[in-house]
């Protein structure tokens, strides 16, 4: 028999610490990762199935490593290691020939032709933009850059109201510095306009406080609201009209990057505010806005991004009244502009489906009136539910920016497929190295975005612990 | 539990500021609701004055919760007249907001804004309802929490504190617009036993400052305790309504009757 406390026993108790032990080496360290990541799938040989199951992951494993490195090699050896980088003789295509092109490198190269990207540098990021006025473009994007940064980055002090210049002045400011300003609108007509603007606010004042009878009462702050875009739609135009001095810059000389930040951004600040107030309109319990929030999303939703431009390019001219000339880019930026906001609106329903009975009826129950309560109570719980959704639709709109390269505007992608057709550098590599920089320059964009939407999910779910 | 068994020191409430005033603070005239269909609140008719506790109680479906909802128009009415604080309930928003400042209201599920601090929670509807500036808000909303003996989870977030916790913050919340009148939709229907009793004493200290409130419950121990009448509705309609005493010790309907031994002897 076992002596009373022995380990055999059933009512063994322990009378001193066990050993605080270091972990085995399949736990911890380097070892332990190999060992959880790459082995313990491919490790079990106790029976035959189970042998073969642990070979066929081995070797699928070499195989897929094997394929990955040599691909990434290869991009690699392509973008890099043995890409031709200068053309100091200025011989231009010749630069990227191999000697059986009748060029001076060696027979099989196949790489990256970069003095042909650096010589339509300026094509590619600017357009035929005039040279002499590039600074204009370079400072609206830096003080651009500045901003964003500025609102991103949470420990700098006035973030709102930099972000609020970002939204209301930073336009304007681009607007002149890139066509120049000085738009041939007469003093008379702005100052009608302005007049009419300030008569309508009054018109919504006096309804507010009762005046003119129960039912404009309560349109009396709607009314107000109309009086003063138009009052802003105004001062805009006036501040517009001055004349700054700079060389007006048609927008068919834009183009490259500077065309896809231009339609790429607008479409992502006008798409969410659009958006939200859609998908608002569609959860309305008033029939005529939910009426038309739901028309409205449903014919942009229902055609495809091509047509909506060519639409907007080719038939919208037609229905204009002669003399009308709506400027290109402006058609096509309104188009992606209205059919984001209707894919963002269908986003930001998910986000307000999602919140509670209960919180529309705490934030009631408490005197918030509605816009009170969707703005301090309800958006701010249902944008942070579908950021990866709104961030999502971000980057699928930039990518889509692409497309206006079929109704004639010249974005990254259409200028650097025109630099391609440049003779002077042609080469069997000249398309690759462009695609190549391209993708580089788009996978920039996107990862950033990507990169941040990740970071203020996790931020606004640790500020809410559970 | 049955009558006998409430102890003398569970009555034990300091009545001396619990006083019925003469003011009529909700008139309810026929009134009637319909889900649809179903008529949920037939022909209602009731009055509280200044400084009443009520309870309601009655089985589920009854219409207790869509009674006290229609005094803050988070439920409309269909026919009758329905008057707060002498203000008429109809669509014109500019009323309802005037009752919404002054009805403060506790629900089941608590309905506390989780991305917001509990802090944030109360000053909220001081600051863009009353526009009151934030520094006084606070000051007030640190009173109310004190009140309701939270005042260290000022800074948290509604996801980090229990669900007794929770509730008084709401408690606190509404008290930070400074009501006239509590109303209270089941508030401890969704807490466990040992939570119950911290939110009901709550709600006793808010009854002996002379708070008037309506509350829908099934604590009969509150019942007794607090209310001075309590309101017992079946399909939608009062049923009956007595004193505590009366009510419990003497029932007058069959109905009554039969929820009471339900409730009561388990």
């Amino acid at each position: 028999m076992a002596p009373a406390n022995s380990k055999n026993s059933d009512a063994f108790v322990r009378t001193e610490d066990a050993p605080i032990l270091a972990p085995p080496a399949t736990e911890a360290g380097i070892t332990g990762w190999l060992w959880r990541n790459v082995f313990a799938s491919m490790a079990d040989y106790s029976s035959l199935g189970a042998g073969f199951r642990s070979l066929c992951v081995a070797l699928l494993s070499v195989f897929l490593l094997y394929f990955g490195v040599t691909q990434i090699y290869a991009l690699l050896d392509f973008a890099l290691f043995s890409a031709v980088y200068s053309d100091p003789e200025g011989v231009k295509r010749e630069a990227c020939w191999t000697t059986e092109q009748g060029g001076v490198l060696a027979k099989g190269w196949h790489a990256a032709c970069w003095p042909f990207v650096t010589a339509k540098q300026k094509f590619v990021l600017y357009g035929p933009y005039p040279m002499e006025e590039l600074w204009r473009v370079n400072l609206t994007v830096i003080l651009g850059l500045v901003g964003l940064a500025w609102v991103l980055i949470e420990r700098l002090p006035y973030r709102r109201q930099v972000g609020f210049g970002m939204l209301t002045v930073y336009p304007l400011i681009a607007f002149i510095l890139l066509t120049g300003g000085n738009s041939d609108a007469t003093p008379g007509s702005i100052m009608t306009w302005l007049i009419a603007g300030l008569a309508v606010i009054s018109v919504g004042r006096m309804s507010v406080r009762g005046y003119l009878g129960s039912f404009m009462s309560e349109i009396g702050q709607f009314i107000s609201m109309i009086g003063w875009a138009v009052v802003i739609l105004a001062v805009i135009r006036g501040i517009v009209a001055v004349d700054f001095s700079l060389e007006p810059v048609d927008t068919r000389d834009w183009g490259g990057l500077l065309i896809t930040l231009v339609v790429a951004v607008t479409g992502i600040v006008a798409s969410l505010p659009l958006g939200i107030i859609l998908a608002l309109g569609r959860r309305s319990s008033m029939p005529v806005a939910r009426i038309l929030s739901t028309v409205f999303i449903e014919f942009w939703r229902g055609v495809p991004l091509i047509t909506v431009l060519f639409m907007a390019s080719v038939m919208l001219p037609l229905f204009l009244p002669e003399g009308v000339n709506f400027d290109n880019l402006l058609r096509a930026l309104i188009g992606v502009m209205l059919f984001s906001a209707a894919y963002m609106a269908e986003v930001v329903r998910g986000g307000l489906q999602a919140i509670d009975k209960g919180q529309y009826e705490g934030a009631q129950a408490m005197g918030l009136s509605y816009w009170q309560s969707m703005r301090l109570v309800i958006l701010p719980q249902a944008l942070t539910h579908v950021i990866p959704g709104i961030v999502n639709t971000f980057i699928g709109l930039f990518k889509d920016t692409t497309l206006v390269s079929i109704v004639g505007i010249f974005d990254l992608l259409g200028a650097g497929q025109s630099a391609i057709a440049d003779a002077a550098w042609s080469s069997p590599v000249q398309a690759m190295s462009m695609y190549v920089y391209i993708a580089v320059l788009f996978f920039v964009f996107c990862f950033g975005m990507s990169r941040y939407s990740i970071y203020m999910e996790n931020k606004l779910s640790t500020s809410r612990k559970h | 539990m049955t009558s006998a068994q409430i102890s003398e020191q569970d009555l034990s409430v300091d009545r001396s500021r619990m006083n019925v005033g003469d003011e009529v603070m909700i008139s309810m005239d026929a009134v009637n609701k319909w889900y649809g269909s179903f008529h949920v609140l037939r022909d209602i008719n009731l009055t509280v004055n200044k400084g009443e506790r009520i309870v309601i109680c009655g089985p589920s479906g009854s219409g207790k919760s869509t009674l006290i909802r229609c005094l803050n128009r988070l439920e409309e009415h269909q026919a009758g007249t329905i008057t707060v604080q002498g203000i008429t309930l109809n669509n014109d928003l500019k009323n309802i907001d005037e009752i919404r400042r002054d009805v403060g209201m506790v629900f089941q599920h608590f309905n506390l804004f989780p991305h917001l601090t509990i802090l944030e929670n109360c000053t909220l509807a001081p600051i863009w309802v009353r526009k009151m500036p934030k520094a006084e808000a606070e000051q007030i909303a640190m009173k109310y929490l004190e009140r309701v003996k939270i005042p260290e989870q000022a800074h948290k977030y509604p996801g980090q504190l229990s669900g007794g916790q929770q509730q008084r913050v709401a408690i606190a919340r509404s008290l930070c617009m400074e009501p006239k009148l509590m109303l209270f939709d089941e508030p401890t229907s969704a807490l466990d036993p040992e939570m119950i009793k911290e939110v009901l004493d709550t709600m006793v200290s808010l009854a002996e400052d002379g708070m008037s409130m309506i509350c829908v419950t099934h604590e009969m121990g509150f019942a007794r305790k607090v209310a001075n009448r309590v309101i017992f509705m079946d399909e939608g309609q009062i049923v009956e309504q007595n004193e505590p005493e009366a009510f419990f010790n003497n029932p007058q309907s069959d109905r009554t009757k039969l929820f009471l031994s339900q409730i009561l002897d388990h």
